[in-house]
């Protein structure tokens, strides 16, 4: 049996496992290098501009409508930001993510680049940890100067909820951006990959929403299967846990939210956390299978 | 030093490499000689493990799909199109690539003195012109002064001056002690750095040689237009084919099918003849004369 195995095995061309040898110093290097690009690169700094911008507009608005200064500033301009959120951080993160392997094989950089001795795992998180950093970096200027501005006018109330969405916002982001890395090492043009990042952004910001209203009209869905098909979706994701967190409970969501507060109780932030962690863990891991086995040209 | 066996490689339904071996020794030169999609650049793509393939590559006993990055750390890269990030300076290309090979900073010094570079170190890469480029590639390849260098197409963007420069530079290594792995279809080049030729043709091993061998082994043919005076057309086809040489006429001019390194040998005959010879040149169409090393 183990000789027909082994047969199959040098038959199909596969190499038997070979030890996994990592260097954490050459991802640093990689991912250095990839922050200074993301840094230098114009559409990052706009959409970061936008985002930061808007996030300042939001906390002014929600502090401007309350009539009373300060009175539950973090609650509501929270509440805003889900949806600048989810409008924003995706499309940075799936473009970034898109674009990173893609351009460089494009160019013929990524061949010369591993040509030099290092592992396409090293490649892959390096190019990853530097994009994740400059994203983090990004949504958190635009979260950090929303709050001073909100401090400053003498905001109060659940900052608990607010650093809630912030943490969420980071996931989202990096769920995002595994599954532009995953585009990214599925095909070979910039061009290409870019158009597929949009195509999917449009799909999880609108489609989803639009898609699981429309199913559940039609198909008669139940609370129970809205739920966990929203859990399909990284944006529905982010979104719940985002708001339980403000909330404490997702009956404002409708019957699938009462469906899930009763259900899960105490332990769904612990499960929609878990499933974006999924969602950042699953893509990453399917990209670097696809870019371990693909040829560099 | 670098040893392949059987390397095989497809690309959908078209077999680039099959079960090519050859082996290049410590401190040897050799050159993977063939026309235009024989396989040469796939051969050195396998061999740096950027190709998924069938056969195997040990570099310094290293096999490369087994432990890709030992065996890539034993050798320098100058690719045939140069890819460098454009918008970094020469001496941050440098820093960056030091840092992925673990190099001490001074040998970022030494290796931009070597190629003659470090009064271009503040330049950006895009601004470099193409002879540049490749001694920018030659100095990364030289960075961690590895025991082995592999070139594919050294010289084949460069125009004569920057050639010799550059093979100038090559042939220093090589009396260094380097081990060179190198493509080439210009015999020049392979006379002045081979130490052994591997001719390769649809991806399988055709012959080996030494470089002096290479125009007989290979069978390079060219051909020459001969011009010379019409009341001697007839005599000088006569001469010709009596000394075994397929000529075809046009016009006034005389077309022989010649051995790239013999091709003074029928204008002689015809001067014997006491046939003038008015001009001579390369067919401008002859694949060859790129071959022979010919500016035509």
């Amino acid at each position: 049996m183990t000789h027909i195995a082994a047969r199959m095995i040098r038959i199909a061309g596969w190499a038997a496992p070979r030890p996994l040898r990592f260097s954490v110093r050459t991802v640093e290097v990689f991912a250095r290098k990839e922050l200074r690009d993301a840094l230098r690169n114009k559409w990052f700094a706009l959409y970061a501009a936008a985002f930061t911008l808007l996030a300042l507009a939001l906390s002014f608005v929600s502090m401007g409508g309350t009539g009373v200064e300060g009175f539950a500033g973090f609650g509501r301009t929270a509440a805003s930001m889900v949806n600048l959120v989810i409008l924003i951080v995706p499309l940075m993160a799936l473009t970034a993510g898109a674009s990173s392997l893609a351009a460089e094989r494009e160019q013929g950089v990524l061949s010369y680049l591993l040509a030099q001795p290092v592992t396409r795992l090293e490649a892959l998180l390096g190019k990853y940890v530097g994009l994740a950093v400059a994203l983090i970096g990004a949504i958190a200027l635009g979260f950090g100067l929303n709050a001073a501005f909100l401090a400053i006018r003498g905001g109060t109330g659940q900052i608990g909820g607010f650093l809630t969405l912030i943490g969420a916002a980071f996931a989202l982001a990096l769920a995002m951006l595994s599954v532009g890395f995953l585009i990214s090492a599925c095909v070979r043009r910039q061009s290409v990959a870019m158009g597929a990042a949009l195509a999917l952004w449009l799909v999880f910001v609108f489609l989803g929403d639009l898609g699981l209203m429309g199913s559940a009209l039609v198909m008669g869905l139940q609370a129970p299967d809205l739920f966990h098909l929203s859990l399909l979706n990284p944006l529905q994701v982010f979104k719940l846990l985002a708001m339980g967190g403000l909330h404490a409970s997702l009956d404002m969501l409708g019957p699938a939210g009462v469906y899930a507060t009763q259900t899960y109780g105490g332990a769904l932030g612990w499960l929609l956390a878990g499933v974006l962690a999924v969602w950042i863990a699953a893509p990453l891991a399917l990209a670097q299978l696809i870019f371990a086995r693909r040829d560099v040209s | 030093m670098i040893t392949a066996t059987n390397l095989t490689k497809n690309f959908g339904r078209f077999r680039a490499l099959d079960g090519a071996s050859f082996h290049v020794g410590d401190g040897e030169a050799v050159a993977l000689w063939g026309a235009n999609g024989a396989g040469k650049t796939t051969a050195i793509r396998c061999a740096l493990g950027l190709l998924r393939h069938r056969g195997s590559v040990r570099i310094g006993g290293v096999d490369v799909r087994r432990d890709p990055r030992a065996a890539r750390r034993q050798v320098g890269y100058v690719p045939q199109e140069l890819a460098f990030h454009d918008d970094l300076r020469v001496i941050e290309t440098m820093r960056f690539y030091a840092r992925l090979r673990r190099v001490q900073r001074e040998r970022i010094d030494e290796s931009l003195e070597t190629v003659e570079l470090a009064r271009h170190a503040r330049k950006r890469v895009r601004e470099l012109s193409g002879g540049m480029k490749q001694r920018l590639a030659l100095a990364l390849a030289l960075l961690s002064d590895p025991a082995a260098l592999i070139l594919d197409e050294p010289t084949s963007n460069l125009d004569a001056a920057a050639r010799r420069d550059f093979t100038a530079l090559l042939r220093a290594q090589k009396r260094s002690g380097k081990t060179i792995l190198f493509s080439s279809h210009r015999i020049d080049e392979i006379e002045a750095l081979g130490d052994r030729v591997v001719g390769l043709d649809q991806g399988r091993i055709s012959f080996e040689c030494a470089p002096g061998e290479l125009v007989r082994a290979a069978d390079l043919r060219c051909t020459l237009q001969v011009v010379v005076p019409s009341e001697q057309l007839d005599e000088a086809m006569r001469v010709l084919r009596a000394g075994g040489y397929a000529a075809s006429r046009n016009g006034s001019a005389v077309y022989i099918e010649t051995l790239a390194d013999r091709k003074a040998e029928p204008i002689i005959a015809l001067g014997a003849a006491r046939i003038s010879v008015r001009n001579f040149d390369l067919s401008a169409d002859d694949h060859s004369a790129q071959l022979s090393g010919g500016e035509s």
